[in-house]
């Protein structure tokens, strides 16, 4: 039976421990994997732009020794002249072996994968799912820190509207030893059903605050934007944008293992000067990202 | 008031007070041409008060939908004047093609050939979410 990817759930800790071993093995011997999918096609089909990530999917399958055809916008599919989701999932499933699929629509690379006999990888549904960067953090943590518990994760910036942010809280909860600290404007704090569903649902200790208080204990700091697509007010967006900026001052007091990531692109959110601190891991995540992503597409290909 | 006996039929019981129209209306009994009573407001000792909906023919009923708007009905399937079953419901796991996504930027609500479809998350305090989005449903959005 074909597999997906369509959210970060859909994999257990051990199908998640399974790729972040293949991945492990392929940064240590990259030339043993560079023909790993030679005769393989990934198609990336994106409905909307996302440069990084494309590119991400792309380098990973040339890497294997695949080859990638695609599109990067939905004027350039089918979409723009009314075509499904389905019967265009249905249709490059007779040109691919597998897709990596970016739609604004929540949900559409699960219409995808019903209607596909190929693998579907959702490389981000709207402000739903992005289960690949998820991996991506999972993957930079677990080689950063060397495990996945008993660290204590500081979320600062957006964390409303983060996808990025609600999904390794989802992943994140399903190891031990974990705990949290939001740090955020009141205005951009973790929705309800993250509190009530995940944290307090599995009993996970965590702080909320506005303020920079708890950044010596943390093991982690995870960074994001805040994004002016998801503000209806300018107003607002101007108000909230530089709430929080992280500046090598500030990192004085911070643990000297601490790991600082965010999901990129960056804006101000983190000051230039902490690029230079080696505690600054962002640049290796998006390099992980490459990684993970070959592990996954061997993993749902069924390449050994 | 009395309300003739049904011989072979459907008696849907213990609905919440107040919600018989909408079950009536939910499950189409104005299409059939068959007797269908509705009974507002009968006396009950669980609950004080009770809507009851008779229907005098055998018909398949979307017990999904009846156990998601009011999981206390009990349905009765009535044969020759007796009742030969009697189905508690309960709330479904799925819940295909009845509660519509209210999500604008949810796919479903934007291909009209996908059938709306929601999960049971969260049995204790019913809550259902979309397979696609997972924004929770809302009992306007049947």
């Amino acid at each position: 039976m074909k597999k997906d990817l369509i959210g970060i759930t859909d994999l257990s800790k051990e199908e998640l421990a399974e790729l972040i071993a293949i991945a492990e093995k392929i940064i240590e011997d990259p030339v043993a994997y560079s023909e790993k999918c030679k005769g393989k096609k990934l198609a990336t089909c994106f409905f909307e732009p996302s440069t990084r990530t494309r590119l991400s999917f792309e380098a990973a399958m040339l890497e294997l020794g695949g080859s990638v055809l695609g599109f990067s916008e939905a004027n350039s599919s089918s979409a723009a002249k009314g075509e499904s989701v389905a019967d265009t999932a249905r249709t490059i499933s007779c040109y691919a072996d597998i897709i990596a699929m970016r739609h604004p629509k929540e949900g559409a690379p699960m219409v995808a994968a019903q209607a596909a006999p190929i693998p579907i990888i959702n490389a981000g549904d709207g402000g739903h799912n992005h289960p690949t960067q998820t991996l991506t953090d999972l993957l930079t943590i677990y080689r950063e820190k060397g495990r996945l518990s008993d660290l204590k994760i500081g979320f600062c910036g957006d964390l409303k509207f983060g996808r990025t942010v609600h999904s390794l809280i989802q992943a994140m909860s399903r190891y031990e030893g974990i705990s949290f600290v939001l740090i955020s404007p009141e205005e951009l704090c973790v929705p309800e059903y993250i509190k009530k569903d995940v944290l307090d649902g599995k009993n996970i200790p965590y702080v909320e605050t506005s303020s920079w208080d708890e950044l010596p204990e943390l093991d982690i700091l995870y960074m994001t934007r805040v994004q002016r697509e998801r503000f209806f007010n300018e107003a607002d967006y101007m108000r909230l944008k530089d709430a929080f900026i992280l500046t090598a001052d500030r990192l004085q007091d911070a643990k000297p293992d601490l790991c600082i990531m965010h999901p990129l692109p960056r804006v101000n959110e983190i000051e230039r000067a902490v690029d230079e601190d080696p505690r600054a891991c962002y640049f290796k995540q998006a390099l992980y990202g490459k990684y993970i992503r070959m592990a996954l597409i061997l993993k749902l290909l069924g390449v050994e | 008031m009395t309300i003739d006996s049904i011989r072979n039929g459907i008696v849907i019981d213990h609905i919440t007070a107040g919600k018989s129209m909408e079950i009536y209306h939910i499950l189409e009994l104005s299409k059939l041409d068959c007797s269908v009573a509705i009974i507002k407001n009968a006396s009950s000792k669980k609950a004080g008060k009770k809507d009851i909906i008779k229907i005098d023919s055998q018909l398949d009923i979307n017990m999904d939908i009846l156990g998601y708007i009011d999981p206390t009905i009990t349905v009765n399937i009535v044969k020759d004047g007796k009742i030969v079953e009697k189905k508690h419901m309960e709330l479904p796991d799925h819940i295909d093609g009845v509660i519509k996504c209210k999500n604008p930027r949810c796919i479903s609500s934007i291909e009209q050939e996908i059938v709306h479809s929601f999960k049971l998350v969260d049995r204790e305090n019913g809550i259902y979410r979309c397979v696609y989005c997972e924004t929770k449903a809302e009992p306007e959005t049947l």
